[in-house]
């Protein structure tokens, strides 16, 4: 069972990857016998299987993500929501209602408008049915502080580094809190915007460099770096 | 009319750009050149200069256009006004209709559309200068851009035509070899998977001669199918020198 690459390798759409007994992943595909990068990424050979990490991609619903979205229409029995996916989401109004939801009555605007960010909870969805919300779970429901950072949805697990640890050096060295959709999108809450700000450059400085090794090292110094800097102007 | 043409190959088999028959011009290849679009791509090859955009998948928009099994790719090709010698009109032209249905067919087959019901992929090429071969080099920039917005593919497509001038087989035709020569073979071809989704032919060969022709855009392929490998790589190559500098 050949492989043609080392592990995290760059490789390209068509790339052959492995020949053999291997498990086709994330990002591969296999045809009689042979298996080749479907995206542009890093590949990851384990045991049997083989992966490529997408540097850059969409994101696809899955069911039990935490997403952040923006509600962009109002509608009779709920609301739609953009989680940045192929798929428009949907929330129903009887989700968010303690009581059930009177039609008549009930004016959804005075609840979510268009405009705001929710972060909710994929319950369903597959080919034939777009992605269905809740925000019926502690910690889910409107945004209403902070800021928001976008970066490709393949590189939350890189915000978060193994075991939790890049993103606790983040929270604990800038104070701030961090929630990750895993549709890409970052809400920051901190107490001041200069926390903010430190935040989002790591969170940025993770996108644009998340193919490379000793991330963590670096990130950590450059927060470092940073709040010396501050102190320093203050 | 001068009584005598300037002649498009010389006495060495020297090209009138001084290229050798088997020669493809210059190319220069960049990804990810616009921030608005979901992917992007721009190619210079000899005088050509041509830019793709790819958005989506999202959601179909008319409607009743979604496919219950697949995704729904939609091409336009065109061309600037400014990208020829005598202005063109913006409208869509009979040409670019038919081009953008070939290009549209001939990427096909290499995305997983099948992904992705109910939704589309909206591919933009637009020709910034036309110099001869623009279909190909379309062809050749919009697997690029469709591979910098992520979207899953069985392989790139590149693209290149191949001909007859004065007699001569020749590789990458030109605008003035395209008008002057006896035929021109356009082909789109996926080299991993060794399969041809584009293949079209203006003016006569005999059998022998189209067979040498196939072979030899087959190679100009190859050679393409680099350069763009190339090109989606650099990007991040650059950063992880950068850091380990």
């Amino acid at each position: 069972m050949p492989t043609f690459y080392e592990n995290r390798q760059l490789v390209t759409p068509g790339d052959l990857l492995a020949e053999g007994n291997y498990v086709a992943g994330e990002n591969t595909f296999k045809e009689e016998g042979k298996l080749y990068a479907s995206c542009v990424g890093m590949v990851e050979y384990s045991e049997r299987r083989v992966n490529v990490v997408a540097l850059k991609a969409f994101y696809t619903p899955k069911v039990g993500d935490t997403v952040i979205g923006k509600v962009t229409d109002v509608t009779m029995g709920g609301w739609i929501i953009d989680i940045d996916a192929p798929y428009p989401s949907l929330l129903r109004a009887s989700d968010v209602m303690e009581r059930s939801y009177r039609p008549q009555k009930d004016e959804l605007t005075s609840i979510y408008d268009v405009g705001d960010l929710l972060i909710a909870k994929i319950v369903s969805y597959d080919r034939t049915r777009d992605p269905l919300l809740t925000v019926r779970e502690p910690g889910l429901g409107k945004i209403t502080r902070g800021q928001i950072v976008e970066i490709t949805p393949t590189k939350i697990p890189r915000v978060i580094g193994r075991k939790g640890s890049m993103i606790s050096i983040i929270k604990s060295e800038t104070g701030c809190h961090v929630l990750l959709g895993q549709n890409g999108t970052v809400l920051v809450r901190g107490k001041t915007p200069e926390e903010e700000r430190l935040a989002i450059m790591a969170i940025r400085k993770i996108e644009s460099e998340s193919h490379t090794s000793g991330l963590t090292n670096r990130v950590t110094e450059m927060l470092k770096k940073e709040k010396e800097g501050e102190s320093k102007n203050d | 009319m001068t009584k005598k043409e300037a002649k498009m190959i010389d006495k060495d088999g020297v090209r009138a750009d001084g290229r050798k028959p088997d020669e493809l011009r210059p190319t220069k290849i960049e990804v990810g050149v616009l921030n608005n679009a979901d992917g992007s791509a721009y190619i210079e090859q000899g005088k050509n200069k041509i830019l793709a955009a790819v958005y989506g998948p999202h959601e179909v928009h008319p409607k009743h256009l979604a496919l219950p099994h697949r995704s729904r790719l939609r091409c336009r090709y065109h061309m600037a006004p400014f990208s020829v010698d005598e202005r063109k009109s913006p409208a869509p032209s009979r040409r670019e209709v038919e081009l953008s249905k070939v290009i549209r067919e001939a990427l096909e087959p290499s995305i997983f559309l099948e992904y992705y019901p109910r939704t589309s992929i909206d591919l933009f090429i637009e020709v910034l200068q036309a110099h001869g071969g623009t279909r190909c080099a379309g062809i050749t920039v919009a697997s690029l851009a469709l591979a910098d917005a992520g979207i899953p593919m069985r392989d790139l497509t590149a693209a290149c035509a191949a001909g007859k001038v004065e007699g001569q087989l020749v590789l990458d035709l030109t605008d003035q070899e395209d008008k002057k020569g006896e035929a021109d073979v356009p082909l789109a071809y996926m080299p991993n998977l060794d399969a041809v989704t584009l293949l079209q032919m203006d003016g006569q060969l005999t059998l022998e001669e189209f067979e040498k022709t196939i072979s030899l855009s087959l190679e100009g392929c190859k050679q393409l199918y680099l350069l763009q490998k190339e090109a989606l790589k650099v990007k991040y190559v650059a950063v992880k020198e950068d850091i380990e500098e």
